[in-house]
C-alpha cells in the first residue's frame, strides 16, 4: 500500500487490442483520491476519461501500472462502488423505488439482511428520494419520469448503499441547461450531507468547477494529468457563484489548460 | 377513442367478409368445379355439416400444438438463455441449431414414427421441432442486447454472472419472448398438421388428407379455415399475455399486435 489515500493509481497505462492495431487509451496515469473528496477529470471527448473511469472500478485492468483503492490493490471489480452514467440506466420493468432498492439486493451485508429488514431498506430509499425532491414517485416507472427525474432516480440508486467511491460519468450530459444546473445544486447538496468520495467525468468545465474541489485536466490520447487546480470557492457554491470574476477566472484558466493541450 | 377501437375491432371482420365474397362471386363468374377450388358458402355448409367429425380432429389437433408449444417455450427458452448467457455455448451450439432448422419437418416425421408410432406423439414432437428455434433465437438476441452500461453498473455492484442474469437478462429478454411465441405459436400448428397429414388417424391433418383422397374438397377447405381459425385464437391469446406481462416494453402505447 503506498499512502493513506482511498484511490492510488501509480504509472498505469492501458492499451487496446494487440499488435500494429492497438491503441494506447492512457498512459503514465498517476492520480490520488483523498476519502470524502470530490474531484472531476476533465477534456474533450475521446481522452480516455471513460477508460480511466473503468480502471478505478476494475471494469478493466491496466495493461501495466497498479492501481489501489482502499488500500487494495484492484484485480477485479471493486467492490460497492456507485456508477452514474450520461443515460439513466435505471431498468424500465422495475418502479423506480425498486430501481433503487437494487443495489440492496446485490451488496453485502445488505443482500442478507434485506429479507428480514425490507421496510427499514423501503424507508432509506424513500428518505434519499424526498431529499432529490422525488418523494412521491417511488412508485412510478422511470419511463413515466421525465429526463432530469430519471438522473435523479439514478443518482439515487449509485448512493444508497454509500459505495466507498461513486463514479460519474458524464451524469447530466444528456440533459438541458436548466436542469443539468438544477442538479448540480441537488448533488452538491447531497455531497456536504453525505461526505462521500466521488470522482465525476465530464467535459463541462463549468460543471468541473462547481462540484469538485479539484479538477484533472486530461491530455490528449494516450491520456494522462496534465494540469491539477484546487477550486478554493467555499460551499455551498450557487449559481451566483459561477457568474463571479473568481469563478470565471477559473474557468477560463482551465480552458487555456485544454486549448494549449489539444489545439481547440 | 371509443369510435377509434369501434373501428380497429370491426376492419378485420369486414377485410375477411370482403375476401370471402369475392372469393364467392369469383367461382360463380369462372364457373368454378367446386371440386377445384370450392366456393366460400359451400365451405360453411361442410363446415356445419362435418361439425362433430371436424371438432373432434380439431381439438386433437389443438391439443398436440398447446403441448408442443407448451413443450417449445421451455426447450426455446433454456437454449436461448445458455447461448445468450455463454460465449462458449454460442459459439459450439448455434451452427447446429441452425442446421437444424434447416431440416424440412416433414421429413422427420417418418422416424420420429419409428421411434414412437404414429398419432399423438409425433405431432406433438414435429409442433416442438419447428416452434422452439424463433423462441431461442429471440431469447438469446435478448440477452446479447443488454446495454453495457446496464452490465457495468451491476457488475461494479460486485454482482456475480447468474445475478446479472436473473436481475437484467431475463426480465430485459421479456419482450423479445413474447415476441416469438407469437410466432412459435403459428409455427406449432404447421409442425402438429404435417404430422398428421403424414402420420396419424386423427387431427385436421388426417381429416383432410383422407378427404382429399376422397375428392371431399370442400371438406379440405373446411378443414384449411379451422386450422386457420385456430390459429388466430391462439396467436391472440399469446397477445393478451404478452400485454399483461411487458407493459413497461411498449411504453403504454395502443400499438400492439
Amino acid at each position: 500500500m503506498a499512502n493513506s489515500a482511498l484511490v492510488d493509481m501509480s504509472d498505469v497505462a492501458l492499451t487496446y487490442g494487440e499488435g500494429e492495431e492497438a491503441i494506447s487509451a492512457v498512459e503514465n496515469l498517476n492520480l490520488t483520491i483523498e476519502k470524502g473528496d470530490f474531484v472531476a477529470v476533465v477534456g474533450p471527448s475521446g481522452c480516455g476519461k471513460s477508460s480511466l473511469m473503468k480502471l478505478l472500478t476494475g471494469l478493466l485492468l491496466p495493461t501495466s501500472g497498479e492501481i489501489y483503492v482502499g488500500g487494495q490493490k484492484v484485480t477485479k471489480p471493486v467492490d460497492g462502488v456507485g456508477m452514474a452514467f450520461q443515460n439513466s440506466t435505471l431498468m424500465p420493468w422495475r418502479t423506480t423505488l425498486s430501481n433503487i432498492m437494487l443495489p440492496f439486493e446485490i451488496v453485502e451485508p445488505h443482500k442478507r439482511r434485506l429479507r428480514s429488514y425490507r421496510s427499514e431498506y423501503v424507508a432509506a430509499v424513500e428518505r434519499l428520494l424526498s431529499s432529490v425532491g422525488l418523494g412521491n414517485f417511488g412508485q412510478k416507472f422511470p419511463w413515466q419520469l421525465s429526463g432530469g427525474m430519471q438522473q435523479r432516480a439514478n443518482l439515487c440508486r449509485a448512493l444508497i448503499h454509500e459505495p466507498q467511491l461513486l463514479m460519474l460519468d458524464e451524469p447530466f450530459g444528456a440533459l438541458d441547461a436548466f436542469t443539468r444546473e438544477e442538479l448540480w445544486s441537488v448533488m452538491q447538496n447531497l455531497w456536504l450531507e453525505k461526505r462521500f468520495t466521488a470522482m465525476l467525468v465530464t467535459h463541462d468545465l463549468r460543471e468541473a468547477a462547481y462540484l469538485s474541489n479539484t479538477v484533472h485536466v486530461m491530455s490528449r490520447r494516450p491520456g494522462h494529468i496534465i494540469h491539477t487546480k484546487d477550486i478554493d470557492i467555499p460551499r455551498p457554491r450557487t449559481l451566483k457563484t459561477t457568474f463571479e470574476p473568481h469563478f470565471i477566472d477559473i474557468v477560463q484558466s482551465l480552458r487555456e489548460q485544454i486549448s494549449n493541450e489539444h489545439g481547440l | 377513442m371509443t369510435r377509434y377501437r369501434r373501428i380497429q375491432f370491426v376492419t378485420p371482420w369486414a377485410v375477411t367478409l370482403a375476401l370471402f365474397l369475392f372469393w364467392e362471386f369469383a367461382c360463380w363468374l369462372f364457373n368454378v368445379p367446386s371440386f377445384v377450388l370450392p366456393q366460400p358458402s359451400l365451405i360453411f355448409k361442410t363446415l356445419i355439416q362435418y361439425r362433430e367429425q371436424i371438432w373432434h380432429h380439431s381439438m386433437q389437433t389443438l391439443f398436440t400444438t398447446i403441448i408442443g408449444f407448451v413443450l417449445a417455450v421451455l426447450g426455446g427458452l433454456f437454449i436461448g438463455l445458455c447461448v445468450g448467457a455463454s460465449r462458449m455455448v454460442y459459439i459450439g451450439l448455434y451452427p447446429l441449431l441452425i442446421g437444424f432448422n434447416s431440416i424440412p419437418k416433414v421429413a422427420l416425421v417418418p422416424i420420429i414414427v419409428i421411434w414412437f408410432g404414429i398419432g399423438t406423439i409425433p405431432a406433438i414432437i414435429t409442433a416442438f421441432s419447428v416452434a422452439f428455434f424463433p423462441i431461442a433465437v429471440n431469447v438469446a438476441t435478448g440477452l446479447a442486447t443488454i446495454e453495457p452500461e446496464m452490465r457495468d453498473v451491476l457488475r461494479s455492484l460486485g454482482a456475480n454472472q447468474w445475478e446479472i442474469l436473473t436481475k437484467v437478462g431475463i426480465p430485459r429478454s421479456t419482450p423479445y419472448l413474447f415476441a416469438s411465441l407469437k410466432i412459435a405459436i403459428t409455427l406449432a400448428f404447421i409442425g402438429s398438421v404435417i404430422s398428421e397429414t403424414v402420420a396419424s388417424n386423427q387431427g385436421i391433418g388426417y381429416m383432410m388428407l383422407s378427404a382429399s383422397s376422397r375428392f371431399e374438397v370442400p371438406l379440405v377447405f373446411a378443414g384449411l379455415i379451422v386450422v386457420g381459425a385456430m390459429g388466430i385464437a391462439m396467436y391472440a391469446v399469446c397477445v393478451i399475455f404478452e400485454k399483461r406481462m411487458t407493459r413497461w416494453a411498449f411504453r403504454g402505447s395502443e400499438l400492439l399486435t
